[in-house]
């Protein structure tokens, strides 16, 4: 089936890549620059939200299974609680990141250990905004309009 | 810091942070997962984890010994997040965590009644994570960390409460009351730490304990006091602000009744204590004076309007919901006398409480479970039928009144000892009112359970209750009477936490 409207498919098939890109982006500079796990989830999640938007949900439930996205979001946790837990398991406190690396005096080990908590954070934000959207999307009215 | 005591010392040292931290982490897989039963084991296997911790805890802040602290990331406080446990909030731990294991028990077979199945993991899942809430405010040493507990506590909650839906569609808009004005006290106590913040500068909550003592009579700090006394008190059901726990208690899933019953209000309970005895002092006048004129009318009215208004309810869980508006009271009355043995009756009545509401709140699942019934009017004869459950209900219920020999009388009797010490007889009046109130509403069930004969349409055949819920309901009724006959271990737990919260303002 044609879709009438190529203009928007042929800018969000190119537009999509970037975001994408650019989620990634704004993830891994969160250390230097403003930017980290959260707002990059949300740039991520709103690169499926456009596909769903101009493609349709069915085939954005595709591209992006809704059960995905409920494992995502447990998923996410789990890799920030367990980076505590391996800290303790390193012989450090609970979310001691130093102790992740030997090497103390770079700091090696807090980079590790918030990069490691951001991709968390990145996974369950990504998750829960499209498993939202998909939420709001997916619901039939309870009364159409037809039964007014 | 005595550690090791109970667990192996490696997993002792962290025993404050891990009590949270493995419900917390449980949670993650229990919501991937799609069955039910292995979800219940995930849960179950992280209350058990917490109560084995909250019991090394307890043995280790027992008697004079001092408060453990554990700075998160190894970051020191009062810049870095600190746990903190001392008599008052072990006391609490072991509380939380034994009504979970002891709700978890009973959750089997209740979730399979009443959730769907595919919700049923998720449900878990949502429940490890409003227990590692509670216990993360029960752990924490520092006042915005408790703010944030308290929402990961309560935002479960809304949904665990709108799961009754199945059931009954009036869970939906309880449960949207209660998200609303839930998160309006959330919002107060966290204007009341901003305010906080802005006069001292800290978060910490011993630090801001050390430089509030200096601060007598500043304006700032007394609207923070306020703030935090309303938000908390709004968590807590105190008598004003109960209006969300009817209805959420009411129509919830039977096993988050018993469970928030038992621990919910408890830890915002406990949140008021710490904020108002050890961050702030009864030294501090405004800090008196507000428990003495505003939340001693407070807890009386409650005590006496809530219990009357129990006496007009037809669901017997309405009943109950009332009745614990009515008991918040007489903790907050507790509070409201200011002294230590006032406190020491609070926490009493906190503990006792929690075992009376939790067998009373569990029976009635029982009888929802075998028979379906909610309404008063349905127990007719019920007690002939389920005579073992029926006892049970009927032990929390003379607990509820406070019959001697129970714990419901402990509390009530050290409740009235410590208004007498301060003088106020009228206090003592209330207490009385409040309890023939209880009688009555208990004795409009109870007569309906035992003496009125069976309805001729109703269906004669006897419904069997799994022993899964029997098992925990026995152990909560009989812990009504034992430690209502042998009262000392509970007393003592209580007195310690009233000493902690009176001592820990001074410098550990």
């Amino acid at each position: 089936m044609m879709s009438p409207h190529v203009i928007l498919r042929v800018v969000s098939k190119v537009l999509i890549p970037l975001i994408i890109v650019y989620g990634f982006y704004v993830h891994f500079h969160g250390e230097y620059s403003p930017g980290g796990g959260f707002q990059a989830g949300v740039v991520l999640a709103s690169a499926i939200i456009l596909y769903a938007l101009i493609f349709g949900l069915d085939e954005a439930r595709k591209v992006f299974p809704p059960y995905w996205a409920r494992v995502g979001m447990a998923l996410g946790g789990f890799i920030y609680a367990s980076v505590g837990f391996v800290s303790l398991m390193m012989g450090g406190k609970f979310l001691e990141y130093a102790v992740l690396h030997p090497d103390v005096s770079h700091g090696t080990g807090q980079h590790i250990g918030i990069i490691a908590v951001e991709i968390g954070v990145l996974t369950t934000v990504t998750c829960v905004m499209i498993a939202i959207f998909y939420a709001f999307a997916g619901r039939t009215p309870e009364i159409s309009d037809e039964d007014w | 810091m005595t550690v090791g005591q109970f667990l192996p010392a490696a997993l002792a040292a962290h025993a404050p942070v891990l009590l949270v931290a493995i419900p917390l982490i449980l949670s993650a897989p229990a919501a991937a997962l799609k069955s039910g039963r292995t979800a219940w084991g995930l849960a179950m296997a992280g209350s058990v984890a917490a109560f084995l911790f909250a019991i090394e805890l307890f043995l280790a802040t027992r008697g004079d010994a001092p408060g453990i602290s554990y700075a998160l990331g190894n970051w020191e406080p009062p810049v870095g997040i600190e746990f903190r446990v001392d008599g008052l909030n072990a006391a609490l731990l072991l509380l939380l965590t034994a009504s979970a294991v002891l709700a978890l028990l009973f959750a089997l077979p209740s979730v399979e009644d009443e959730i769907d199945k595919d919700k049923r993991s998720l449900f878990y899942s949502a429940f490890l994570v409003v227990f590692a809430g509670l216990a993360g405010v029960a752990t924490t040493g520092d006042a915005f960390n408790l703010f944030v507990f308290l929402e990961i506590s309560s935002i479960p909650t809304y949904a665990l409460i709108a799961m009754g839906a199945g059931q009954d569609r009036r869970a939906l808009t309880s449960s949207f009351n209660y998200l609303v004005m839930g998160t309006i006290g959330a919002t107060f106590f966290v204007i009341g730490v901003g305010f906080l913040y802005m006069a001292t500068g800290t978060l910490n909550m011993a630090d801001l304990a050390a430089r509030l003592s200096e601060l007598h009579g500043n304006r700032v700090v007394e609207i923070g006091f306020a703030f935090i006394l309303v938000g908390l008190g709004l968590k807590a059901a105190l008598f004003p602000l109960h209006l969300w726990l009817p209805g959420a208690y009411a129509y919830a899933p039977s096993f988050v009744t018993t469970f928030l019953a038992a621990t919910a209000t408890k830890v915002a309970f406990y949140g008021i204590i710490r904020f108002s005895f050890d961050v702030f002092s009864v030294e501090n006048g405004f800090v008196l004076n507000s428990f003495t004129y505003v939340i001693t009318p407070l807890a009386i009215a409650g005590m006496i309007i809530a219990s009357a208004q129990a006496l007009f309810q037809s669901d017997v869980r309405r009943l109950l919901a009332y009745s614990s508006v009515a008991q918040v009271g007489y903790m907050m009355l507790g509070l409201g006398i200011g002294t230590q043995a006032g406190v020491a009756a609070g926490v009493l009545h906190l503990i006792n409480h929690a075992m009376m509401k939790g067998a009373l709140f569990m029976a009635l699942g029982a009888f929802a479970i075998s028979y379906g019934v909610r309404r008063i009017e349905n127990f007719k004869g019920l007690g002939q039928a389920l005579p073992v459950t029926s006892a049970a209900f009927t032990l929390g219920a003379l607990s509820l009144i406070g019959v001697p020999f129970t714990v419901g009388f402990v509390s009530k009797f050290y409740l009235i000892q410590a208004a007498l010490q301060k003088g106020w007889a009228f206090a003592v009046v209330a207490i009385l009112i409040s309890s023939v109130l209880a009688v009555f509403y208990c004795y409009r069930v109870l007569v309906n359970l035992w003496v009125a004969p069976r309805p001729d349409g109703a269906s004669r055949s006897v419904q069997r209750v799994p022993y899964m819920i029997l098992g925990p309901l026995l152990v909560l009724a009989l812990m009504n009477l034992v430690f209502g006959v042998y009262a000392e271990p509970i007393v003592n737990m209580a007195e310690t936490a009233a000493a902690a919260a009176f001592n820990a303002g001074v410098a550990p």
